[in-house]
């Protein structure tokens, strides 16, 4: 039978209404697209994701961000984004956005057991500040903690900072750096006396040879990545070289690829310190000018809780250095010979060797990158301080394309974790709280009694979830960040904590996070561009942006928050009568009144927004509280490093309106420059004229060169759990996936977590790709499924988890094992087993 | 967005097939339009629409599938399908639409096992060497990393990633200081799964996968290219013995001809 006439005239019908219908639809969206265009203001914004800092613009219309594009004239990144930055239009409007507080509640009341009900603000602050009050005065300020982050902006770090330790007294306040940056930051401040790269991206362009010592920049910095590849791309002889524990990404481009066995990056660095002097390739005239010899405590144990087999067998503790002679420490590294190297790591010495004579050659620029395979390391510190060593030996250091850079994970890690000191020992602009001097200028800006500060170290990120579990911290608010999904060992610790019936558990965040989940109360908060912002990049360069859009519901900024939250206390409930009695002014004021109305925070009156174009802008915590309040906080900030006089140089900063006029400016900013490369003269004005180097962090104004040996790591795998197991990321969803996996199309990109493991150890287990297994740690266990191709290539012995997955909480496995000098987490190495599931 | 639910299991996909025939079977004239589009249907295989591993030919494959549908039984993700009349695929034949679910290329290839004909090829054990089309990126001017973007999503989800796709990159010429990565497919490795068609991430995906005759050009026979042909010569010119003469210089080069050969 063949097809009728009628048919085929049928056919043909419906086949030109497809057709019609195709032209019409394609017609009316090009109408649609440039009508939108039309109508968008374009404002300039920094993206939300990465210590990159890719300079964005941000499209509005009718109240909603609907378009962004990269800057094309941002010097960072020219116009480019990844593929999360490409998305940013969509990460404020997940279905699931909160907009009223959430209450557990039983009977109409708060219950640590009860069911999530929407309460109005007033509620939820009034049971929250009745649980921190009942905490404070049951067992003091140490009771009372929060836990912040490196994506606060700069001035909701700033006002949560101050409202715990100025306010309450407590310097249980830490952020998320913790657990990403921490490691850096000890050896910044042991090295050279002062925080962050002395450098810049511009290093990038300069360097004639790349070192990525545990930095997956192909996925985790794709835009510097992109620079890195075109000067290898494009300079004659350029070289890169790739260190990591796994065969990832950045392999693609290297060199000189070495996979090396967990920890044994200690023992590489040190041997190819000793390459360096035994082949008498240092910098003599570098060393003898700028350079302090030094050794550590070693045998410092593992940061576990101190009833850990492993903490009562070590011999040494904390970090401190004792001044050595050279000699003493070619001596000291001497023992790290080629075949020592080779031994431990498991790199062939021909590659060991490539990369000694690399880093000796005095006519290499070199410019070494690292992120969190050195920075989660329980040798955290030591490991970046082996390789400021090879840098200083060799006087590759602080000049266009010389540069040890330590890449950041999140978009204000130094803008706001670091440089506003959000940490539990810090205080703004490198200043701690152990220091009188440090707590006496901090009092003095701030107008407070002395004696306010405590000068006590607070719980840090990992001690925080224990004290929880230990129910010594009963009072807790976590911002802006997913720390349940992000820190170590939840089954043991973070669970425990949150759930503890003697805690009150509050968590401010867009979305309903694990993290919020496991709270009691949970606060819902307006993201990026729903408030005015400042983020801090990796190169020092600070970036703001205006209010964009209102946030929906009741949703209410951080700061809003922390400010709104100060209202409910008075003075007197927080601070003993010897402090009042030292400023009887403040006598019947409330912590909002003391730290935010004190002439300075409310100094500027409320103004209308605008940028260059004449396009207006809404700042909601400045109508709510009346007064102008980014600028105070910043300006108020800005007198801890750009007023004469400040306790350390070096953090300048531009006034407010500046950075609303520029696309970020790289700190010292001095007499209207920024800085690109520190310590140098001619490029630092912090340098004086002759002395070509100083190091100005450090009083003799030289860097320590720091020897540490190789120590193993806390848990390696044995014959139960025979295993290493690596955690990290995907280029695909940023940190623990509460905003990328809300965009549908980075949710299909890569959809599940899955463990990627080496063919011949699948198969020696009878595992399947695909398969579904369970991987198992001393901790807990976690279902998955086998991955033996894709992107990542561990070799035998190693699997590797990226941790952005809710449903496959990996951190069930890892053990919170810390760096001591640090207090950061070992994420990279843990012992586990995969069986099926 | 707009993406559809692919979630429909293959035994609901085969309870379907066999419910619309039924549905077909009950009325004579539906019956005559079902034979005369399937017999339309059975000269063209849409572009989008891919057979699973194994199959040879189209025409050779129609001849041997029975349309018993044991590989969508066996398949272990909701990936293959059997068409059915709302399809332009020939009715109770398998296939799968890689934008929706694509082929997660599972090693031990259980839709060839469960294949009771040879339609789906029992020689072909390693998934490696499956063959159900060819991913091409149709539309340089739509995807991300022609403008320099690093989204290159379609080649980290490759399952051979590396060797059927790479990265070719170059110089960006507009910024100057970044690198543009070119997602490169390469036809002699790429088995078809459509992996990368289905993670892109443009609202159309700029990559896609075609069956091969419709994704591959091909060179005419009067017609080498010479540094290949030399290669498989083991780098030996086919013309051998050929000299050439020295070229006449000035003994010393002047400098803006330093590292100049001719």
């Amino acid at each position: 039978m063949s097809i009728t006439r009628r048919d085929f005239i049928k056919t043909q019908a419906a086949l030109a209404a497809a057709t019609a219908a195709g032209t019409t639809l394609a017609g009316t969206s090009v109408q649609a697209s440039s009508h939108i265009d039309d109508d968008i203001r374009w404002d300039k914004g920094a993206c939300r994701f990465c210590g990159t800092g890719c300079g964005v613009l941000v499209g509005t219309k009718d109240g909603r961000v609907v378009a962004t594009q990269g800057d094309p004239d941002a010097p960072v990144n020219k116009g480019l984004n990844c593929i999360k930055g490409y998305f940013l239009s969509k990460i404020m409007y997940g279905k699931d956005r909160l907009t009223m507080p959430l209450l557990r509640k039983k009977n109409g009341e708060f219950h640590k057991e009860g069911q999530f009900e929407e309460v109005s603000w007033d509620e939820a602050f009034d049971v929250m500040a009745t649980k921190w009050k009942e905490a404070l005065k049951k067992k003091g300020p140490t009771s009372v903690g929060m836990f912040g982050s490196g994506q606060w902006t700069v001035w909701e770090g700033y006002t949560a900072s101050k409202f715990m330790k100025a306010g309450l007294r407590s310097n249980n306040i830490d952020p998320n750096a913790r657990h990403c940056m921490a490691s850096a930051v000890g050896a910044f401040m042991r090295a050279f006396g002062i925080d962050e790269p002395m450098g810049c991206y511009d290093d990038l362009e300069h360097a004639d040879a790349f070192v990525l010592w545990g930095a997956n920049m192909a996925e985790m910095h794709p835009i510097l990545w992109s620079r890195l590849t075109d000067t290898r791309l494009t300079k004659p002889g350029c070289e890169v070289h790739v260190l990591s524990t796994f065969e990832h990404r950045s392999f693609e481009l290297a060199d000189n690829g070495m996979i090396f066995t967990p920890q044994t990056d200690l023992a590489i660095l040190n041997y190819i310190a000793n390459y360096i002097i035994e082949n008498k390739a240092y910098n003599e005239d570098f060393i003898g000018k700028h350079v302090n010899f030094t050794k550590t405590v070693t045998d410092i144990g593992y940061g576990l809780r101190p009833e850990h087999p492993l903490e009562k067998a070590k011999t040494g503790t904390g970090g401190k250095l004792t001044k050595i002679s050279f000699e003493d420490y070619a001596a000291s590294v001497a023992e790290y010979t080629l075949d020592k190297a080779h031994e431990l790591s498991g790199v062939p010495k021909d590659k060991l060797e490539r990369l000694a004579k690399l880093y000796a050659d005095p006519n290499k620029k070199i410019s070494s990158y690292w992120t969190m395979g050195f920075n989660q390391h329980t040798r955290g510190v030591w490991v970046n301080g082996l390789l400021y060593n090879v840098h200083l030996l060799m006087g590759k250091i602080s000049e266009p394309g010389n540069s040890p850079f330590s890449l950041t994970g999140q978009p204000s890690a130094c803008g706001t974790a670091r440089e506003v000191g959000t940490f539990a020992h810090r205080l703004p602009a490198d200043l701690v709280v152990m220091k009188e001097a440090h707590r006496d200028y901090a009092e003095k800006i701030w107008n407070l009694p002395k004696g306010t500060i405590p000068p006590k170290p607070g719980f840090h990120a990992v001690l925080q979830h224990r004290k929880l579990k230990d129910g010594v911290l009963n009072a807790y608010w976590v911002q802006c960040t997913n720390n349940m999904q992000a820190a170590p060992n939840m089954n043991e610790e973070g669970l425990p904590g949150y759930r503890n019936p003697e805690n009150f558990i509050a968590v401010s965040d867009p979305y309903p996070t694990v993290t919020a989940m496991a709270a009691d109360l949970i606060l819902p908060t307006a993201m990026w561009m729903e408030k005015e912002g400042a983020y801090g990049n990796a190169e020092r360069r600070t970036q703001f942006w205006r209010q964009q859009v209102d946030a929906p519901g009741e949703a209410q900024s951080d700061m809003w928050q922390v400010m709104e939250f100060a209202k409910r206390f008075k003075i007197e409930e927080v601070w003993p009568e010897e402090l009042l009695a030292q400023k009887p002014e403040h006598r019947g004021k409330t912590v909002y009144e003391v730290l935010y109305e004190n002439g300075q925070v409310n100094k500027f009156p409320v103004e209308t927004i605008t940028d260059n174009a004449g396009n207006v802008y809404n700042n909601s915590e400045s109508k709510h509280f009346g007064y102008y309040v980014q600028k105070g906080m910043f300006e108020e900030y800005r007198m801890f490093n750009s007023i004469p006089g400040v306790p350390k140089k070096g953090h300048e900063m531009a006034p407010f309106e500046t950075y609303h006029n520029a696309r970020g400016l790289r700190w010292p900013v001095i007499d209207g420059k920024e800085t690109l490369w520190r310590f140098r003269e001619g490029y630092d004005p912090h340098v004086e004229a002759g002395s070509e180097v100083q190091f100005y962090g450090k009083p003799d104004k030289k860097a320590n060169i720091i020897f540490a040996p190789y120590e193993p790591a806390a848990e390696s795998p044995d014959n139960e759990y025979d295993l290493w197991l690596s955690t990290g990321r995907v280029l695909e969803h940023w940190h623990s996936g509460s905003m990328t996996r809300r965009v549908p199309e980075l949710y299909r990109a890569y959809p599940d977590a899955k463990v990627y493991m080496h063919p011949e150890d699948a198969k020696a287990r009878g595992f399947k790709r695909g398969q579904e297994v369970m991987v198992q740690s001393r901790r807990g266990e976690v279902k998955t499924r086998v991955e033996t191709r894709g992107r990542n290539k561990p070799p035998m012995g190693l699997v590797y988890m990226p941790w952005f997955d809710a449903g496959q909480l990996v951190n069930k496995l890892t053990l919170d094992a810390t760096d001591p000098l640090s207090k950061e987490t070992d994420f990279k190495k843990c012992a586990v087993r995969v069986v099926r599931a | 967005m707009g993406e559809q639910s692919s979630s429909h299991s293959s035994a609901q996909s085969r309870r379907r097939f066999l419910g619309n025939i039924a549905r077909a079977a009950g009325g004579a004239g539906a019956l005559a339009l079902v034979v005369g589009l399937f017999a339309r249907q059975a000269q063209t295989l849409p572009a989008q629409a891919l057979r699973p591993p194994g199959a040879g030919p189209e025409a050779d494959f129609l001849a041997a599938c029975i349309r018993c549908g044991l590989c969508v039984r066996d398949c272990p993700y909701p990936t293959l399908s059997l068409a059915d009349m709302s399809s332009d695929v020939p009715v109770g034949t398998p296939f799968f639409v890689a934008r929706k679910v694509p082929c997660e290329m599972c090693d031990d290839i259980p839709c060839v096992k469960a294949c009771p004909t040879a339609a789906l090829d029992p020689n072909l054990t390693n998934i490696d060497d499956a063959d159900m089309g060819l991913a091409v990126l149709v539309d340089e001017e739509t995807c991300l990393n022609f403008q320099g973007l690093r989204c290159d999503v379609c080649y980290r989800v490759c399952p051979v990633i590396d060797i059927a796709i790479t990265l070719e990159i170059s110089h960006n010429t507009r910024t100057k200081k970044h690198a543009v990565f070119i997602p490169t497919v390469h036809s002699d490795k790429c088995t078809g799964c459509g992996k990368c068609e289905r993670a892109c991430v443009l609202e159309t995906a700029a990559i896609r996968v075609f069956p091969r005759h419709l994704a591959k050009g091909r060179i005419g026979e009067h017609y080498r290219l010479g540094w290949e042909e030399k290669a498989k010569h083991g780098g030996e010119s086919l013309a051998p013995g050929l000299v050439d003469l020295p070229d006449r210089l000035p003994d010393q080069l002047p400098d803006a001809l330093k590292g100049w050969k001719p």
